[in-house]
This record gives C-alpha cells, sequence and structure tokens, in this order.
C-alpha cells in the first residue's frame, strides 16, 4: 500500500489471497499433519470431558492442552503456512504465542481459573461452543464442498481453536481472567469472519456468532447476581 | 529481453515439459485462432526500441500460491499460454506475497527467459533497502536483470528513483518508472511525470475509472512515457457487475467477444496506453486476454460510445 494512504484502501484490496489458495491452506496443512488428526480430536475430546467434570486438576490439564494448541497453530499454520501469503498474519502469529504463553502461565497457577460445575445458560453456551468446535466444525469443509481433506480440527487450525477457547473463557471464572484471555480468540473470529466473507465462503457467520455467543454467556447474569 | 536466446541444446527434461506444458495449453485453440493470438498487436515504449504486446499479465493475488505444487503447476500453465498467445509483459512486487517466485518457478520450468518482458517494483520506505530489496525479487524471478523496475505506490519514490537511475545507467535495469493504482495520488504522480525522466508510469485505468484521461494519460503522451494499465477488471468486480448484462451487438464491430475483451480494447485502444496488465488464474481467460490485442480496435467515437453503454448499465 501507499504510504500514508492505507485507509483509503477497501478490506479486499488488503486480502491477497484467493479462494482456491486458501482452501489449499487446510488440505495441504492436513496432509502434512497427518496422522495427527485422531490425536488432535482425541485430547479434543478429553478436554470436553474436563469440561463436563471440572476439577481443579484437570482445569490445569485443560489450560495446558489449549496454550500447547495456541503455540502448535501460531508456529504450524499461522506461521509457517498463512504468513507468507497474507501481509499481517505474522504479528498474529506473535499475538497466538502470546495467548499460548498466558493459558500456561495461568495453568500452572493453582487456582488459576475456575470451571463451573452446575448447569446455567453460561455453562451451556461454553460447552455448546467447545463441542462445536470439537465435533460439527471439521464437518464445514465437507459440507461445503472442499472435501474432507480441507477440515478445520480443534488443536490443529484456528478458527475451531479460537471458537473452543471462547466456550472456555465464557464460562470461566474469575471473570477478569477470562475476559482477557477471550481478547484474542475473539478477535481472531472477527477477523476470519470478515476473511471468509470477503472470499464469499459459505459459514463466513459462525464465527462472529461465536463471539456474539461467548459476548452472551459472559454477560448473563449469574445466579447469584439474580439472588 | 531479460536475456538474449539461449543456445541450442541437447532437449532436456525441463525443456521438455516447459514445451509440453505450452503445448498443452495452446492444444485446445482452433488453429485460425491461435494463429492470430500469437501476434498480438504491440505498442512501442516511448523512446526505446521495445514493442509490447498491449496486454500483459498481472500477478496481484493470482500468482500468490506459496509452496503449493498443485497451483504453482497451475500458474505455470496460465504462463504457458500466455507466452504461446504472444504475451511478453509479466509484471509483479515484493508485496505480492509468493507471486514472484512462481513466477521463477514457472520462468524456469518453461524456459521462458527470453520470451518475458520482466517488470517489477521497488516496494519499501527506507531507500536503503531498495537494492536489496530488489536484489532479493531479481533472485526469485530467476532473471539475469529486470526489464522495467518501477517504484511502488510513489513510496519513497525520491530516493528509489535516484537508485534506480543509477542502476539503468550501470545497464542493471533497462527501464524504469513509477505505479500508482485504485486513482490515489494522481497529484504526487503528475508532478513526478513533469520532474522525473521516466519510461513509463503504471496507473488504474479502465472504461469506469477514467479520472487519468484528464491529465496523466495526455501528459504522459507530451513527455513520450509509456503507461501501464492496472486494475482493468476492478478486481474482477467491474467483470462481475456486468456479467448479467448483454454485450451491445456492435460488440462485434470491435471484434469484442465477450465483456473481458470489451473492456480490455476500450483499454489498450486509448492512445497513451502502453499495454494493460489483467490478472487471471485461468488458463481460457489468459487466451481470451490476449486474442482481445488484436484488430479491429475501437476509434475515438467508438470509444466514446463503448463508454456511455456501459455507464448505461
Amino acid at each position: 500500500m501507499g504510504a500514508g494512504a492505507w485507509w483509503t484502501y477497501r478490506p479486499d484490496d488488503l486480502l491477497m489471497v484467493s479462494p482456491r489458495v486458501y482452501a489449499r491452506l487446510f488440505e495441504l496443512h492436513n496432509q502434512a499433519l497427518w496422522p495427527a488428526q485422531p490425536l488432535a480430536l482425541a485430547l479434543g475430546g478429553l478436554a470436553l470431558i474436563v469440561l463436563l467434570r471440572p476439577g481443579p486438576r484437570r482445569t490445569r490439564l485443560l489450560l495446558m492442552l489449549l496454550a500447547l494448541a495456541w503455540a502448535f497453530v501460531a508456529w504450524t499454520f499461522l506461521w509457517q503456512r498463512y504468513a507468507p501469503l497474507q501481509r499481517g498474519i505474522a504479528p498474529v502469529a506473535a499475538l497466538f504465542g502470546l495467548q499460548a504463553l498466558l493459558l500456561a502461565g495461568l495453568g500452572l497457577l493453582r487456582t488459576g481459573l475456575h470451571l463451573p460445575r452446575r448447569w446455567s445458560v453460561r455453562r451451556g453456551i461454553g460447552i455448546g461452543l467447545f463441542a462445536y468446535a470439537l465435533v460439527l466444525h471439521p464437518l464445514l469443509a465437507p459440507a461445503t464442498g472442499r472435501g474432507l481433506a480441507g477440515a478445520e480440527l480443534l488443536g490443529l487450525t484456528p478458527d475451531p481453536l479460537a471458537i473452543a477457547t471462547l466456550g472456555v473463557m465464557a464460562m470461566a471464572e474469575p471473570a477478569r481472567r477470562a475476559w482477557a484471555l477471550l481478547a484474542l480468540p475473539a478477535l481472531w473470529c472477527l477477523l476470519s469472519g470478515l476473511t471468509l466473507t470477503l472470499l464469499g465462503a459459505p459459514g463466513a457467520w459462525l464465527p462472529p456468532l461465536a463471539v456474539a455467543m461467548a459476548l452472551t454467556a459472559r454477560w448473563w447474569p449469574t445466579p447469584a447476581a439474580l439472588r | 529481453m531479460a536475456s538474449p536466446l539461449p543456445p541450442p541444446r541437447l532437449l532436456s527434461r525441463r525443456r521438455l515439459l516447459g514445451g509440453l506444458l505450452a503445448a498443452a495449453a495452446a492444444s485446445t485453440l482452433p488453429a485460425a485462432t491461435l494463429a492470430r493470438s500469437t501476434t498480438p498487436l504491440t505498442r512501442t515504449l516511448p523512446g526505446t526500441d521495445v514493442a509490447l504486446p498491449r496486454v500483459g499479465l498481472g500477478s496481484w493475488i493470482t500468482f500468490n500460491v506459496g509452496d503449493d505444487p498443485r497451483l504453482l503447476e497451475a500458474c505455470t500453465a496460465v504462463m504457458a499460454a500466455f507466452f504461446a498467445a504472444g504475451g511478453r509483459l509479466i509484471d509483479s512486487s515484493p508485496m505480492y506475497g509468493t507471486s514472484q517466485a512462481t513466477i521463477g518457478h514457472a520462468l524456469g520450468r518453461l524456459e521462458a527467459l527470453d520470451r518475458v518482458y520482466a517488470a517489477d517494483k521497488v516496494w519499501t520506505s527506507r531507500r536503503d533497502e531498495g537494492p536489496t530489496q530488489i536484489e532479493a525479487s531479481r533472485r526469485a524471478w530467476g532473471v539475469p536483470r529486470f526489464d522495467l523496475l518501477q517504484v511502488h505506490n510513489l513510496r519513497g519514490w525520491e530516493g528509489h528513483l535516484e537508485t534506480l537511475q543509477a542502476m539503468k545507467a550501470a545497464g542493471e535495469v533497462r527501464h524504469l518508472g513509477i505505479t500508482t493504482s485504485h486513482g490515489r495520488r494522481h497529484d504526487e504522480m503528475e508532478h513526478i511525470m513533469r520532474r522525473a525522466e521516466l519510461d513509463s508510469v503504471q496507473l488504474t485505468y479502465n472504461i469506469v475509472d477514467r479520472e487519468a484521461e484528464q491529465r496523466l494519460l495526455p501528459l504522459a503522451r507530451e513527455r513520450g512515457i509509456g503507461v501501464i494499465a492496472n486494475r482493468p477488471f476492478q478486481r474482477k468486480r467491474l467483470i462481475r457487475r456486468l456479467a448479467g448484462q448483454p454485450l451491445p451487438p456492435w460488440a462485434a464491430e470491435i471484434g469484442a467477444a465477450t465483456w473481458a475483451q470489451f473492456i480490455l480494447k476500450f483499454i489498450i485502444s486509448h492512445p497513451a496506453i502502453t499495454c494493460a496488465i489483467p490478472a487471471t488464474t485461468q488458463v481460457e481467460h489468459v487466451r481470451e486476454n490476449l486474442a482481445a490485442a488484436r484488430e479491429p480496435l475501437p476509434d475515438e467515437a467508438m470509444r466514446r460510445r463503448m463508454a456511455e453503454y456501459v455507464r448505461g448499465l
């Protein structure tokens, strides 16, 4: 872009990849990582069990798994695959790394984060988002004609990881820490929604919807506040 | 040319592959079409002896494919079709992601260094980074030197033009220029065109983006500067907008069978325009584009009619 004139460009002027290149990113990523996909699904299932039956040690395990996933996606997908094609992704990869450090830091603390045991609207939305990211989001690619080879899996690609993290942070306490860890996943989902919209990809509304649901959950009154 | 013709040699695997790609790209064309499209109309870059086909090839987005082997081959097929149809000028920039490396890959596969007019850009605010960036671009293309180097979007233009002028004097680049796009910074471009010794300018010009006609295109003719028209289709937006509309019956009078040809013929028939540089991922489209660079082209009265027709849609 010309110096001093970047703000006059339309969003699609800043997008450097075509739909076919964006789709191929995930196909090549899956090819390169195979057979990591079954392992990612298994670890995702383990994380879902933790969400359903939380406890202090299990919550720390969940945070460590998320930290590992954020670091892995930052390096293998954003930095190695996406950043060479799209300007602006390299700093995003660094932010993903920062998110990994924050999650790992909280995971090291004995009382870093608490997950609710009792069912509530907030917990329902949080677990729903996580389950969607784990089970349904990978099916979006085959359902929209991109084939199973282009499936986006939790732990390996950014969108389901961001949505799953939104789910966890939507219900976690204390609120201040949860908000801090919700910010980057929310920003990524908005960026992803914009990218998919510009590419004309089906399901572009899903990541922003996940943000809206996570915010709704966070702002939903707690039972204590209602009393 | 980027380099003299290579000496005759035995058929190598690479050369065979390049020939097969070019043949494959050309094989589906009817013989008459191929014969016509291999001789596109040319226009001499003012002040030089370089005759350029009036349709070139851009690389923004379309060639930014990373190291994906499947898409690299698809881009190679596009370039094979481009050369088979008589194209020469390919334009890129260090701003275009991995496009330069894609072009370099295809030029190597096709052994087409002798056919390409290599146009690239310098794109950095710092003058001292210019030579390093240009050298990195040259290595990515795999050319011995660039035919045309341009200051991208006027970024750091004063310092970079001094660098490019020194390179031209040393024979390290043949021609130099400046670029802008989206109709931006025309005042500054006009100022530079009046002040600097330029071989070429690149700007956005098409049948709906016509601001350049007011001052820049007349000035280019007056100063003997070539003009490369970028964004001929507004990055597909113009084609999509017109896609549902019928071509006027009189489009046949100028040999335009499609909207893309209609638009390209409008652009390249302006007397100041040296060539247009549409980008594409499709072999069929590159043939269609090159086929627009042949007679008949519209005269001034027809150009007015074309513009009015599109404005009325």
